[in-house]
């Protein structure tokens, strides 16, 4: 477990060391930042608990872009500039370095998610609002944030570089999320497949309106072990050949 | 220390390694020798765990060496050609992290970490950010991540390729300073460097391990490149008569003249060095210099990569 939390520690210091970092974490809190005074914020009156509402809508998307973009260098860029022999020489098990991966990038996009509070803490000074709402909104993108970057870390983990590895999981992404559309054109039990494994329209909502549905946890836990596993095994499919 | 058994690797339908068997014993300096592409990084990448063998196998220590070996990584530290570097950390932190992450504890680390730093004569670039670096403190912050955790093998992959000719004098002697603690395989195609950092050599030309044994055992083995440089103070022709009178001499080649001296290269069909002086002397000459050749190394590569590809075309 040593070796894990000194993986989570490299590539933290990776975020907080260079540009790349830097740049996701101001795109986050400038794109929240913009739609939540220009949407939630503006138009005509609304409830405080709508506001928020719209705020955990707008920064749900914002933490699954994040998410990719943070993911794509993960193993992909280990492959393309060779440092994956430090990995691969080291007396670690791929999980672990999948785990470590992981939990590095979860952790960053964790630290942008908790910076962009003072939104929330807007509302709650200047309205009426539950607390509840906001630890149950913040719980979802915590959980989507998790499952996003679970499968980013599988796309860098299957891509050979950076580029290629944002496509693939932004293509899983978006793929996933568009499982809602499918569920309403198709007849049942399909559709119920469907709009169960879509990512975000059955099981974000709740937690934006200020529910915690146990559903939603097992969802959201179980696309991030399954992915998370899936990038283990193309890891240890690479040292086999 | 290691044994490997018919190694053999295939890349698709292409075989890289062709059943290769050698044994390597513990503190040896062993160099693998060959031309681009001859199979000297697969065999490497076998022996650090990197690759899986497609046919045969690898031990060390009678205990079975393959690529699912997660405890007997830590045994092992491996510099391939381009050095794994994390270029946005210091010197220290990369090599504290490596460190870590080979099962060091924080305290053996900190112990371990000035006597390596020292070895691999990194004192005064501790401190910076390893993508400030040149080309050779790089390369030599590649073997401190391969040895700060004391491994019994560290295999260095060509690790002199890109060095200028200071960083190569200081290589060599990190790669002799690693010789008390550790068994060392180090892969080049620059012949003289292999003869002057290792006490063994294994010839490897198309998958093929061609010869191995020292320098010396490898000349034996091709009497006809018996080669010796000459220092004569005579003239030129007056030399190469006398010389042409030695049954042992194939033939004789003029280097340089300079200050009524003469030098040349003799190949022999046997070593002959005494006979040669002796007539020169006889002849009324004087013997300057006697040394080797400083291209028979590069002779025996050749005339053994040459039978090598002779071979395989019969």
């Amino acid at each position: 477990m040593r070796q894990v939390f000194l993986l989570v520690r490299r590539e933290l210091g990776a975020y907080l060391n260079t540009t790349w970092g830097w740049s996701i974490l101001t795109f986050v809190l400038l794109i929240d930042g913009l739609l939540f005074n220009a949407f939630a914020m503006g138009g005509k009156q609304k409830y405080s608990a709508d506001v928020l509402t719209e705020f955990f809508y707008f920064s749900s998307g914002t933490t699954m872009i994040a998410g990719i973009l943070l993911t794509m260098r993960l193993l992909a860029e280990e492959r393309q500039t060779g440092t994956i022999v430090i990995l691969q020489t080291a007396p670690i098990s791929e999980s672990q370095v999948v785990l470590g991966k992981f939990l590095g990038a979860w952790s960053f996009l964790t630290l942008i998610t908790a910076l962009t509070a003072f939104m929330p803490a807007l509302i709650f000074v200047h309205g009426k609002l539950s607390i509840g709402q906001i630890l149950a909104g913040y719980l979802g993108l915590l959980l989507l944030g998790a499952a996003t970057v679970a499968i980013g870390t599988f796309g860098s983990a299957l891509a050979r570089n950076q580029l290629l590895a944002a496509v693939l999981g932004g293509g899983m992404l978006v793929i996933m999320l568009l499982g809602w559309m499918l569920g309403q054109v198709t007849e049942p039990p399909v559709s119920e497949i469907f709009s169960y494994v879509a990512l975000w329209d059955r099981h974000f909502q709740p937690f934006q309106e200020g529910r915690i549905n146990t559903e939603g946890i097992v969802f959201y836990l179980s696309i991030t072990l399954g992915f998370l596993l899936l990038a283990t095994r193309t890891l240890q499919m690479r040292r086999w050949r | 220390m290691i044994e490997v058994t018919n190694l053999t690797r295939y890349y698709g339908e292409r075989r890289a390694v062709d059943a290769a068997s050698f044994s390597i014993g513990a503190n040896e300096v062993v160099g693998f020798l060959g031309l681009n592409g001859a199979g000297k990084t697969t065999t490497l990448k076998v022996l650090a765990g990197l690759l899986p063998a497609s046919e045969g196998s690898v031990t060390m220590d009678g205990e079975v060496l393959d690529t699912s070996s997660v405890a007997m990584r830590a045994q092992i530290g491996f510099l391939p050609e381009d050095p794994p570097l994390y270029l946005e950390m210091t010197v220290r932190d990369f090599v504290r992290f490596v460190g870590g992450l080979r099962g060091m504890s924080a305290a053996a680390i900190e112990a371990r970490l000035p006597g390596v730093l020292d070895l691999c004569q990194l004192g005064e670039v501790t401190h910076r950010v390893i993508g400030e670096l040149s080309h050779g403190f790089r390369k030599r912050v590649g073997i401190a991540q391969a040895i700060i955790h004391q491994p019994r093998l560290v295999i260095l992959d060509e690790p002199i390729s890109g060095l200028d000719p200071v960083q190569i004098v200081e290589m060599r002697k990190v790669i002799q300073g690693l010789k008390s603690d550790c068994t060392v395989l180090v892969s080049s195609h620059i012949l003289s460097e292999i003869s002057q950092t290792c006490d063994r050599i294994l010839v490897l030309n198309s998958g093929r391990l061609v010869a191995q044994g020292t320098e010396q055992e490898l000349s034996g083995l091709f009497q006809s490149t018996g080669s010796v440089d000459l220092t004569v103070r005579a003239e030129e022709a007056q030399a190469t008569e006398a010389l042409e009178s030695c049954e042992s001499v194939e033939s004789i080649s003029v280097l340089g003249q300079s200050d009524g001296c003469v030098e040349l290269r003799v190949k022999m069909s046997s070593d002959a060095r005494e006979e040669l002086v002796s007539i020169l002397v006889n002849a009324g000459m004087g013997v300057r210099r006697v040394d080797h050749s400083h291209d028979e190394l590069e002779d025996i590569f050749l005339e053994l990569t040459r039978s090598g590809a002779d071979k395989e075309a019969s």
